[in-house]
């Protein structure tokens, strides 16, 4: 019996390029950053709540350039609505499809938008951006535990919109994609570490929230061991289908190499420093503004590339 | 041919012993569909349309089969002609994934992507193991063969199989195709053409294909999968999110690994403040 592998790959390619690229990369940060602000309201210390203001600050921009670039991307960008409401005749209603992981991702979109919306319209009034009695009224229903119920369904939404993209490449007949059950759990380690490292760079220019910084560092070094842990694992698993060539092969080498070197600084604190604070003392409050700019935005920048570099070298290898 | 009934499952019996690579199906077939057609290809090879799109819904794959060496008489091989086509799958890849509910199961049990639902996605592409599906830029929607549903609905063939000058395309009710293809293959057979095979005419593949093939050689051959390998997207979705999900958790625990460990015990008491306090 010939084994599943020999790849009998016939499948086409969908031709989906710069526009599922991006919403796959911002859709990892937007739901990184959500997760990683309820992980620090909620569990961490009272100085971790401005950045935790600053992760619902952000994720709810990202999450909003998503579903336009979605539809850039379809044939016809206007019923985009499709997705959610099915017009055949005979058959009109709700179209919601448990084995379509974009159907499914669809709705998860449609409400993750709406818990992050409301995070970040309480984060403006807490802030007092925003000041209006009803908002005041309004925002006073989320303290407690409504809140912190809001925040971790938030995040749990967050965490499906950072990884459910890769299921939704693995739930096709293409080659790469389909050979391996690890893109969902890669871009979502991904999208954490990224997440981190965003947070990381933000927190540079919001000073009350730089107690949080050492945290951010932290985290993303263990985002970035779990990253690598799934990349070993995703070329494992193409080994039997034969397309590991396909994946890793020049050209998609190079990005790979991008990959890596935006694991570099997560890994490297991880071996040199481990979890310890470290001696700069990045993880204590009030030293970030006295790192050097290398630190502080190109070491961020260059793990927000290689997040990127893994989403580009996935999407473009199997077409 | 008898009356087009619908509620009955009609489809096709693609006898390849018997192509002769005419293309007359895939000219019909544009003629019929309206499809302007890409700008043809001329290779090393007779195929000059490549492949099925969403402006070819039926494409003649020629395939060299022959050996560069001399055979003796009546061991050579020809070449391989296969008019192909939509499989209108039982269990069809491409429904599975729709996520607008544009690809429908029509009255005659084919697979018919309605233009007006379909918001030009391009998943199904993705999913269909044949390559059949394409993206159509005049029209911007995902398209391919209907197996001529406004024809059957007027209660006239399809036009390939119309079309097809030496019966290799016959089109009818899906058990009576069944018949004669189990009956050409015995006659094959008898005639020592032991390589003939039937593809997709029982539930091996995809739950059955409707539009069934008699092949020369192994399915591969044509670009088919065999049956091992014909598999459904949705295989993939349990282990998919259960990864997905393991590494939530462990994503999580990471956060809040961090959240403990950022600052050694001695910080979490700073001695400026004791000394104050006393």
């Amino acid at each position: 019996m010939m084994p599943l592998a020999a790849a009998e790959h016939f499948a086409g390619p969908p031709d989906w390029t710069w526009y599922i690229l991006f919403y796959f990369f911002l859709a990892g940060l937007a739901g990184g950053s959500y997760v990683i602000a309820t992980l620090l309201r909620h569990w961490g210390d009272r100085a971790d709540e401005p950045a935790a203001r600053l992760g619902y600050l952000v994720a709810f921009p990202l999450i909003l350039v998503c579903p336009i670039l979605l539809a850039l991307d379809l044939g016809k960008p206007v019923p985009f609505w499709h997705m959610l409401v099915n017009t055949t005749t005979g058959a009109e209603g709700v179209n919601f499809k448990v084995r379509s992981p974009m159907s499914v991702g669809s709705w998860a979109l449609l409400v993750f938008t709406l818990f992050a919306a409301v995070s970040f319209f309480e984060v403006l009034v807490r802030d007092r951006v925003i000041s209006l009695p009803f908002a005041d009224r309004a925002v006073r229903l989320l303290d407690g535990t409504v809140g912190m119920l809001w925040n971790v369904v938030g995040a749990a939404l967050g965490l499906f919109i950072a990884g459910y993209t890769g299921v939704l490449l693995a739930v096709s007949n293409q080659p790469v994609w389909s050979d391996t059950w690890t893109l969902g759990g890669l871009f979502l380690a991904s999208g954490l570490s990224g997440s981190a490292a965003f947070l990381g760079l933000l927190v540079r220019y919001r000073s009350d929230a730089q107690a949080s910084a050492g945290v951010l560092t932290l985290s993303e070094r263990l985002f970035a061991l779990l990253e690598l842990a799934l990349i070993v694992v995703f070329a494992v698993t193409l080994v039997p289908a034969r397309t590991f060539d396909d994946a890793f092969g020049f050209p998609w080498i190079l990005l790979w190499l991008v990959v890596l070197a935006g694991l570099v600084p997560g890994l490297g604190g991880l071996v040199t420093r481990r979890l310890a604070v470290t001696p700069e003392g990045v993880t204590s409050q009030g030293t970030v503004a006295a790192q050097s700019a290398l630190a502080s935005v190109a070491v961020p920048t260059l793990i927000l590339i290689g997040v990127l570099a893994l989403r580009a070298a996935v999407i473009f290898s199997a077409q | 041919m008898a009356e087009i009934t619908p509620g009955k499952a009609y489809g096709f019996f693609t006898d390849t012993s018997v192509c002769i690579g005419c293309k007359a199906c895939e000219v019909a077939c544009k003629e019929w569909n309206q499809l302007p057609g890409n700008q043809p290809v001329f290779g090393d090879g007779y195929d000059n349309t490549g492949s099925l799109d969403s402006q070819n819904w039926r494409h003649v794959q020629l395939i060299d089969n022959v050996p560069d060496e001399t055979l003796g008489a009546g061991q050579g091989k020809a070449w391989l002609m296969m008019s192909d086509v939509c499989k209108h799958c039982k269990q069809a890849s491409c429904m599975e994934v729709c996520p607008t509910g544009a690809i429908i199961r029509t009255e005659f049990d084919t697979v018919f992507i309605q233009p007006s639902v379909c918001n030009g996605c391009r998943d199904c592409i993705s999913a269909c193991p044949y390559n059949v599906i394409g993206f159509d830029e005049h029209t911007n929607v995902a398209q391919k063969c209907t197996l001529c549903y406004d024809r059957l609905q007027g209660g006239m063939e399809p036009a390939c199989a119309k079309a097809c000058p030496t019966d290799s395309i016959q089109f009818g009710p899906l058990d009576e195709l069944r018949q004669q293809a189990d009956k050409r293959l015995a006659a094959l057979h008898s005639q020592g053409v032991a390589q003939a095979q039937l593809y997709g005419h029982d539930d091996s593949v995809y739950g059955g294909l409707n539009a069934f093939f008699l092949l020369m050689d192994k399915p591969e051959a044509y670009k088919l999968p065999n049956a091992e390998n014909a598999v459904l997207p949705s295989r993939n979705n349990p282990g998919g999110y259960l990864t997905g999900v393991v590494t939530a958790v462990l994503g999580v625990l990471g956060g809040l690994i961090a959240l403990r460990r950022r600052r050694p015990p001695a910080e979490a008491t700073p001695p400026e403040s004791e000394g104050g306090e006393g």
